[in-house]
């Protein structure tokens, strides 16, 4: 078994309203050294498979699908067996 | 004039679904009847209306969990055939999500939902959607959203451009179209656009709002009328 940590974000291209206005909160906490907020998720799954390779397989197959829409996202995802 | 059969697709969650079966139904008096998202079968409809609301409570991302419903296998089917398919609000989301129309609408520029009425200037009145309209016509129709906000990549903004399949864009009262008109933050002001075969179509604004004059609004009345009537001049091959 492992545990994959899927990260997607708003593809760098696209404007992130909530990342401008946490952005913005930030600076008037007088913390202007952040520089740039972009918001994402974070899913964790669980995957059943024999290697990583596998696992990558089909959690790559899983975010093209559903998980992320190429149009607006891109995705990250780290594995880790368990 | 001979009744069209209209099918309001019902997700969990959505909440315009009733307000487009009474206008097409008691106002415009066509055959309608809802088809729930588990069905197979779209029951012989010429049209499938994909109606505003929160399907699946907008998880993950709006209309991204509906697109897998057991009905959208059916129904991409029937776009991909040229059945007619119309999306309101929600159904623009999942038209974009299912690869039935280019583009993808995220939060509004704004961050803020937005619920009032806005100015649309009719683009393209070749379409079976806007067939009744005159050029560069101006509708008042209200939109309800949070994520109308509509992208996409250059190339697919040219290809709308060019073959006319931008339907509608947000405007002043007067039709010119500036930054101020734009509820959203939508690229070029697009509020809805068609597929390049003109048998798909997805718009964020709720016309099933404003088709009764005892709601004090009757423009959005129109879109429902030029598709009544594309089935008198160009009768249905599908199904």
């Amino acid at each position: 078994m492992f545990r994959v940590k899927v990260v997607i974000t708003l593809r760098k291209s696209i404007l992130d309203p909530p990342g401008k206005a946490v952005h913005h909160a930030l600076e008037s906490l007088g913390l202007g050294a952040v520089e740039e907020v972009r918001i994402g998720k974070i899913l964790e799954l669980k995957v059943r498979g024999s290697d990583e390779e596998e696992v990558t397989r089909i959690v790559d197959e899983a975010c093209k699908k559903l998980l992320a829409n190429p149009v607006m996202e891109d995705y990250a995802f780290t594995i880790e067996r368990l | 004039m001979a009744s069209v059969r209209f099918g309001v697709v019902v997700f969990p969650g959505s909440n315009c679904d009733h307000d487009a079966y009474h206008v097409l139904k008691h106002v415009l008096h066509q055959e309608t009847t809802f088809l729930w998202h588990k069905e197979a079968s779209l029951k012989n409809c010429d049209v499938i209306i994909l109606p505003g609301g929160f399907s699946y409570g907008d998880y993950l991302r709006c209309g991204a969990i509906a697109r897998f419903s057991p009905i959208m296998n059916e129904i991409i089917a029937f776009a991909r055939a040229g059945g007619v398919v119309v999306g309101i609000c929600n159904g623009f989301q999942i038209l974009c999500e299912a690869g039935l129309l280019p583009g993808a609408l995220i939060r509004n520029a704004c961050m803020t939902f937005v619920c009032r009425d806005v100015y649309l200037r009719v683009e393209n009145v070749q379409s079976r959607f806007t067939s009744v309209c005159s050029p560069g016509e101006v509708l008042r129709i209200p939109i309800a959203h949070g994520e109308g906000n509509y992208i996409a990549d250059e190339g697919v903004l040219r290809q709308l451009r060019e073959r006319g399949q931008i339907l509608f864009h947000y405007c002043e009262y007067d039709g010119s179209i500036t930054s101020a008109a734009n509820p959203n933050g939508s690229t070029e002001n697009i509020a809805g656009i068609m597929n390049e075969t003109g048998n798909v179509m997805g718009m964020m604004p709720h016309p099933e709002r404003a088709s009764e004059q005892i709601l004090g609004n009757t423009d959005g009345r129109k879109i429902f009328s030029s598709l009544i009537e594309s089935f008198v001049l160009q009768p249905l091959v599908t199904h």
